[in-house]
């Protein structure tokens, strides 16, 4: 069944946020929204390599994971190697998703160092830190295996654009939790609970807002 | 001796070094999974085997992998590991736990707690130690996600290991009334509450046992001061408020604003949400 964009964005950004509502991400959403400043700087470079990567592993998945069918053409097989009954999938689907995002997030760097080096000077810090950005390979896995079409995954421009969705989405968890973090600093708080648990607490809360949004257009995720 | 200090690579672990509560490394699975205790088992055991493993082969082979592209190795070795721990859930595990855990088994690859062990343990010592230190890391996500497992689990669903726990009836009458579960605890929301008040209580724990020390006079602890900072700004109000009763004896050398350590006996456990 095919997907729609609005269907899809209302979804990954709003209904299911990665971080509030799929626990993705959490790492970065603790460590690095402090400031607002590094909030946004992260939230755009996880924007930025989730939509390529997004886009990647489909491809992967689609052309080099799953056996020969009427919709796609395994290029392994094309080759003329060996591709078993079920494909890759079970094997190697891991190891290649976890590949292809380290090398990316590389090569991101190093295309933006030379290319944009204003762009890079904002977020090449964060770059590094997004390998184990467990979001980017969630949304890659997400996109892949859960989303109505099991078999087949969802098609390389909706995963690219469900990965900006998701992207969007980690964006505006961590500017609202930057916020939030920025006025606890100023108030006074529990000595036990100061620092991390406080913000624990919160982000509870805003998830529990977030819960608010279930179903909205009748949208199930 | 050498074997005593190879224990303490174990036994240092759990609780000292809790890889959720100290270190708060791995979070993602935490959160997600622990809205049952078997999910929470499930995930810990699973985790535990690749780090186990992964610590292993990683210091085995640690005199082979060249500096510059380590990063890659330790993440190619835990890649794996993980698949295999997949497909071994998919054999044996039953079809409810596989999946619950869904997409977070293959997740394992990303957690922060198991490249960390590689890069900062097992890269640089040898292969028993890792072996241990995995082991006492596992242990303690493990007691980390049985601990908020055990709390969503029986206040948000009222079961225990899949049990119904309440009503409790003995022979006819009902000694204790059907409980009703707070949904909320094994939702999203639940889990961020859960686990902070969680972390407030190790926090709290900590402080008091800091705070014993140093009454005892045993070792300064300006730790405290460092953990814990103070709000930047504080409402003039409170100065007037908190001459704080003589509980502290503190060498008057050290002028501190007066309002930051509370007297043990105040702040009340941040225990657990009650029904």
């Amino acid at each position: 069944m095919e997907v729609g964009y609005v269907e899809l964005a209302i979804g990954s950004i709003l209904i299911s946020n990665l971080v509030l509502a799929k626990f993705l991400g959490l790492c970065p959403f603790f460590g690095v929204s402090r400031r607002t400043r590094d909030a946004v700087g992260m939230g755009l470079a996880v924007i930025f390599v989730m939509s390529i990567a997004s886009a990647a592993t489909a491809l992967v998945y689609r052309h080099l994971l799953l056996p020969t069918s009427p919709e796609h053409t395994n290029l392994l097989g094309v080759l003329g190697l060996p591709v078993p009954e079920g494909g890759y999938v079970l094997i190697l689907k891991t190891i290649s998703y976890i590949l292809v995002i380290a090398v990316l997030v590389q090569f991101v760097e190093m295309v933006l160092k030379k290319a944009a080096p204003v762009l890079y000077r904002a977020l090449g810090i964060y770059l590094p830190l997004i390998t184990t950005n467990c979001a980017v390979m969630g949304i890659a896995l997400l996109n892949t295996e859960a989303w109505r079409d099991p078999a087949n995954g969802l098609p390389v421009h909706l995963a690219a654009f469900n990965g900006l969705c998701g992207g969007v989405g980690f964006l505006l968890a961590m500017l609202l939790m930057s916020g939030i973090r920025e006025r606890l600093t100023e108030s006074r708080v529990p000595k036990a609970l100061q620092g991390l648990p406080i913000a624990f607490i919160s982000a509870g809360l805003m998830a529990l807002a977030f819960m608010g949004f279930t179903k909205l257009f009748g949208i199930a995720v | 001796m050498a074997g005593l200090s190879l224990l303490r690579e174990f036994t240092d672990k759990p609780i000292k070094h809790n890889p959720v509560f100290v270190l708060a490394l791995g979070l993602c699975p935490t959160l997600a999974v622990t809205t049952s205790l078997k999910n929470g088992v499930a995930m810990a055991t699973a985790a535990t085997a690749v780090l186990v493993c992964a610590n292993l082969l990683i210091s085995l082979i640690r005199r082979l992998i060249p500096n510059q592209i380590r990063i890659a190795c330790f993440i190619v070795v835990i890649a794996g590991f993980v698949t295999m721990v997949e497909i071994a859930m998919k054999a044996i595990a039953p079809e409810a736990i596989t999946k619950a855990l869904g997409i977070f088994i293959p997740l394992i690859v990303v957690n922060c707690i198991i490249l960390g062990r590689a890069e900062a343990f097992a890269s640089k010592n040898g292969p028993v130690a890792s072996l241990l230190d995995g082991m006492g890391i596992g242990v303690g996500f493990l007691l980390a996600l049985v601990a908020i497992s055990l709390v969503r689990e029986v206040l948000g669903a009222g079961t225990l290991w899949g049990y119904r726990l309440t009503p409790v009836t003995v022979g006819t009458a009902t000694v204790i009334p059907a409980y009703v579960p707070m949904t909320v605890l094994g939702m999203a929301p639940g889990a961020f509450i859960v686990i902070g008040l969680l972390f407030g209580l190790f926090h709290w724990i900590g402080n008091r046992r800091r705070e014993t020390v140093r009454l005892a006079g045993v070792a300064a602890v300006p730790q405290v001061a460092r953990d814990f900072p103070k709000p930047k700004k504080k409402p003039a109000a409170q100065k007037a408020e908190s001459g704080d009763p003589a509980s502290e004896p503190r060498p008057p050398s050290k002028p501190r604003p007066p309002s930051e350590p509370r007297p043990p006996s105040k702040p009340r456990p941040p225990s657990e949400p009650r029904p």
